[in-house]
């Protein structure tokens, strides 16, 4: 219980300090926040593009076993399409900033806490949300997006491999993803990437001003950073599908 | 405000935590320009009673004033530039360079142009020596710098009050004596109010005018005065025990 209420208390300051920032701008810290973002998205770049690739050989596969018996296995094209933009292609780069990103900021700031630097910036008059918090979870919601597109172009590419040793033309794969896909498909991919990527970087910071300054503390921090992130991630998607289904999205 | 009057008051103040009460019914008064230790024992709750005095933590019961006003009712804009703190171990930002830690109160709280801080900033750094250290990372120092970077950066809005939280623990006899000295030296020249948590007897009888002792069995403070008249004329157990280093179990 005293754990939910620090948690609406963290959303809460995290929320007032973002406005903040938006009224008066020159508290924003730009300058920790694209460290953040460098290091969320660009060093995230090779494993995101990598598993995405994988992710895609994977699907391929399996989905071309399937269809190959009716001969129709250019429609793995649709199905990848639709699967990487509209869900896999989010969930998966989502848990992949978890893992790098979220552990990472319940990590620093952790260490930070037990090394009384939060006490230091509440003493100093800063809030640890506004200089802490808030650049890396702006970091994290921008960095996602990027990332996405990323981890879907890597997919693709994967899964064309793979139809291309199983003699589909290149020519028609890239017609069937273009023909299965919109722009607004795109875009509510990207759009629930950048939802996801606010999560993880909450989730990840929050974790981290709630460290405790034991032997394990910080290990618990990254951990508990990453099994919420998934589990958040897991639950809004499963909310957003359910929306989408009631909405006709 | 005049020197020797108190900058920090504590009058029948409860510390502690909300459902666990660790020192009952403390009070003291800080006066302005003195050296006042904070004693006792691990774990006898002289850090808490700092987290109160430096408004980490709220007090329990009592009242707290600093500077004449009661805490509670000033801003933390306002407390942090009456109080500078140097934490036990230093927490410096290891993001940033030793220079940029000192300037950091400096940029977010200053109206001073971007080279005035920085000129600020280095002065602070002459005033602990370690100008030389300015570019360095935390990492690239030792312990005993990184807590006189710690106390320059406590320095920099020319607070009323800088608070040292264990400045001896983990340094050597040589570097720690060093650290006494820099804290008299910067009181001489700069005629500064320190408040220092510490059970380090030596530096307690070289720096401390003052000394306020907290005995945990007692949930309480339990001695008041000069440190040199606490070891020799105190008659509490507790105290001529702890001052001869001896074993006390509060029985």
């Amino acid at each position: 219980m005293r754990g939910l209420v620090s948690l609406f208390a963290f959303l809460g300051e995290s929320a007032c300090c973002a406005v903040s920032a938006l009224v008066r701008p020159r508290e924003f810290r730009f300058g920790d926040a694209a460290l953040a973002f460098q290091r969320a998205a660009f060093d995230g770049l090779p494993v995101t593009i990598g598993v995405g690739f994988l992710l895609g050989v994977i699907l391929a596969f399996q989905s071309a076993a399937a269809l190959q018996t009716f001969g129709v296995e250019v429609y793995v094209a649709d199905l990848l399409a639709i699967a990487l933009f509209r869900e896999l292609g989010p969930i998966i780069t989502a848990i992949i900033l978890a893992g790098r990103t979220g552990s990472a900021f319940a990590a620093e700031i952790g260490t930070m806490k037990v090394d009384e630097e939060l006490d230091a910036l509440t003493t100093m008059g800063l809030p640890p949300v506004r200089f802490l918090v808030l650049p890396r979870v702006t970091a994290a919601a921008f960095a996602m997006p990027i990332l996405t597109v990323f981890a879907e172009i890597a997919g693709l590419v994967g899964g064309a491999l793979v139809l291309e040793t199983m003699r589909v033309p290149p020519a028609a794969y890239w017609q069937h993803v273009t023909a299965s896909s919109d722009a607004p498909m795109i875009l509510f991919g990207l759009a629930k990437g950048l939802g996801f990527g606010l999560l993880v970087g909450l989730i990840g910071c929050a974790a981290g001003m709630q460290t405790r300054a034991t032997a394990d503390g910080v290990g618990h921090a990254a951990t508990s950073a990453v099994v919420g992130s998934i589990v958040a991630i897991a639950v809004a998607d499963g909310l957003l599908a359910v929306l989408c289904n009631i909405w006709g999205a | 405000m005049e020197k020797g009057e108190p900058i920090i008051r504590l009058e029948h103040v409860d510390a502690g935590y909300p459902g666990a009460v660790i020192l009952h019914d403390v009070s003291f008064a800080v006066a302005r320009g003195e050296i006042f230790i904070l004693l006792g024992g691990s774990g006898c709750g002289k850090s808490t009673v700092m987290k109160h005095m430096t408004g980490l933590n709220p007090i329990l019961a009592g009242r707290l004033t600093v500077a004449g006003r009661e805490w509670s009712v000033q801003t933390r804009a306002e407390l942090c530039r009456q109080i500078g703190v140097m934490y036990q171990s230093g927490a410096l930002f290891g993001s940033m360079t030793c220079l940029e830690n000192v300037r950091l109160p400096l940029d977010e709280f200053s109206d001073l142009s971007k080279a005035a801080r920085r000129a600020r900033a280095l002065e602070l750094l002459r005033d602990v020596e370690l100008e030389d250290a300015a570019d360095k990372m935390p990492s690239e120092i030792s312990g005993g710098m990184r807590k006189r970077v710690a106390i320059a950066r406590a320095m920099a809005l020319d607070p009323s009050v800088v608070f040292l939280d264990e400045p001896s623990a983990g340094l050597d006899p040589i570097t720690s004596a060093a650290l006494d000295d820099l804290i008299l030296r910067l009181r001489a020249e700069k005629g500064m109010t320190f408040v220092v948590v510490t059970h380090e007897l030596p530096s307690v009888f070289k720096i401390g005018d003052r000394a306020a002792m907290f005995d945990r069995a007692r949930h309480g403070l339990v001695a008041l005065g000069a440190p040199q008249a606490l070891r020799d004329t105190s008659e509490d157990p507790f105290v001529r025990k702890f001052f001869s280093r001896g074993e006390y179990h509060g029985q």
